[in-house]
């Protein structure tokens, strides 16, 4: 069932799962309100091209993928960031290392906010021609967020690709060298831990430290801080949460973790986040589901002001991944 | 196993069971507080303190868990201690390992009675 099949039926959930309340429905039994906030983070997604096939990937980015954002919306990013002046600007993709201007996004983005933050999978920054690239984050200032869902070689590659864990051992590494994750460097080197499978992420305070311990005693390396982040039964997920027959299980439990109190927190109450051909959403993972800002298609040419407190967030059951536990950040 | 056939042959169909184990039965845990409420709250009260971070974290105690799970042979609490493993942030060798452990003690625990055997026929051997 599509979205908006399921906007048209509104006892009708994403997943056809019986006993899955709508999220809206949710909210509206509960009294809450999932409404936008100041807007404060500009999230740039460069396309779709990955030099991995994740099994968890919402946007089903990998090496076949032609998706990737060209040099005029580039420029158009650029303009909007010099223009609104965002807290934070963060690049995702894909691999945003293989679009081809990535070098000059991060030139221009970097001196426009305060925070610049760069998804790495670790692997695509390992390849020959994007040698130049670790310096010029480092020289920048420009933070990583690291995926490294397990310290288990054959967890992570079960859920990333095979020869992809030495590979990411040995860019953390070079990263630690270069000062990134080290104390008192200014360089933030964060490491992101999802769940390899149909299961809930663990307490991160608790997989902080272990793999603080972990990656110290066995390969010498620090960094700055973990996040754990559940994986959202979109794209690829969802394919092989339906092929295993986890799916209804997965979304269930899902919303049985549903948490009001971090509502408030959401990032798609404080961010805007556009496409690899610049459409706006209200967060990465409506992407997946072409479930635009504001529920109509438009794009970053024609974005004159930025959303304000108080207007709606598109949401669908998607959302429980976001509500649970502890939640996105 | 004989009385597992003469079981199902009789009363599966009727019942819509074909094993005493269902998946589903796991949730319904709770319902057991119906019979003696008092009772239930002080188990679970102390169960959730057994399994709150202590000189041992929760990742451990929960891997300990999927030992003792696999020594009792309880299917609900495999279900429920592997996929609390995994969320804790084990993985499957460490969960091996662990059931290795339990198996061990099972087997240890056999074995060590052999000493026993050996007294009582020391005691009327010749």
């Amino acid at each position: 069932m599509s979205h908006l099949q399921a906007a048209k039926n509104p006892g009708s959930n994403l997943y056809e799962v019986p006993g899955l309340m709508p999220f809206r429905n949710n909210l509206v039994n509960q009294g809450l309100d999932l409404t936008r906030g100041e807007c404060t983070t500009l999230q740039v997604n460069v396309g779709l091209l990955c030099n991995q096939a994740c099994k968890h990937c919402h946007l089903e980015a990998g090496p076949t993928r032609r998706e990737t954002m060209d040099e005029k919306t580039v420029a158009e990013v650029i303009k909007l960031a010099a223009r609104f002046r965002f807290q934070t600007i963060d690049i995702t993709g894909g691999a945003p290392e293989m679009n081809p201007h990535i070098e000059l996004l991060v030139s221009k983005l970097a001196p426009l906010t305060n925070t610049l933050i760069l998804r790495s999978n670790l692997t695509a920054i390992a390849a020959e021609k994007q040698r130049s690239l670790l310096g010029l984050l480092a020289d920048k200032g420009v933070t990583v967020v690291a995926s490294m869902p397990s310290l288990n070689e054959t967890q992570a590659e079960a859920q990333r690709g095979k020869n992809t864990f030495a590979t990411s051992i040995k860019t953390l590494k070079k990263m630690n060298a270069l000062g990134y994750g080290l104390p008192d460097s200014g360089l933030q080197l964060n490491l992101v831990s999802n769940p390899t499978g149909a299961f809930l992420p663990s307490s991160q305070e608790q997989l902080e430290k272990r793999f603080r311990q972990m990656l110290a005693r066995k390969w010498n390396i620090s960094f700055s801080n973990l996040y754990v982040f559940a994986n959202v039964p979109l794209g690829r997920f969802r394919k092989w949460l339906e092929g295993s027959g986890n799916l209804e299980s997965y979304i269930l439990k899902l919303a049985a973790h549903f948490n009001h109190c971090i509502l408030e927190g959401l990032m798609c109450r404080s961010l805007i986040s556009v496409s690899w051909d610049g459409y706006l959403f209200d967060c990465d993972f409506n992407q997946s589901l072409q479930l635009f800002m504001g529920g109509r298609k438009k794009h970053i040419s024609g974005l004159h002001e930025l959303p304000r407190p108080g207007e709606s967030i598109a949401v669908s059951e998607h959302c429980y991944t976001c509500t649970a536990g502890s939640g996105f950040t | 196993m004989k009385f597992i056939l003469i079981y199902k042959s009789k009363y599966s169909t009727r019942f819509k069971m074909d094993t005493y184990y269902q998946p589903k039965d796991l949730p319904k845990f709770a319902q057991i507080s119906e019979g003696a409420p008092e009772l239930a709250q002080k188990f679970f009260d102390y169960y959730s303190a057994v399994f709150a971070e202590g000189e041992l974290t929760q990742r451990e105690k929960s891997l300990i868990a999927l030992a003792v799970a696999h020594a009792v042979q309880c299917p609900y609490c495999i279900d429920a201690y592997t996929q609390d493993c995994l969320e804790k942030g084990s993985n499957i060798s460490e969960m091996t390992e662990a059931i290795h452990v339990a198996t061990a003690i099972r087997g240890g625990a056999s074995l060590v009675h052999g000493v026993q055997m050996r007294n009582v026929a020391g005691k009327i051997s010749l």
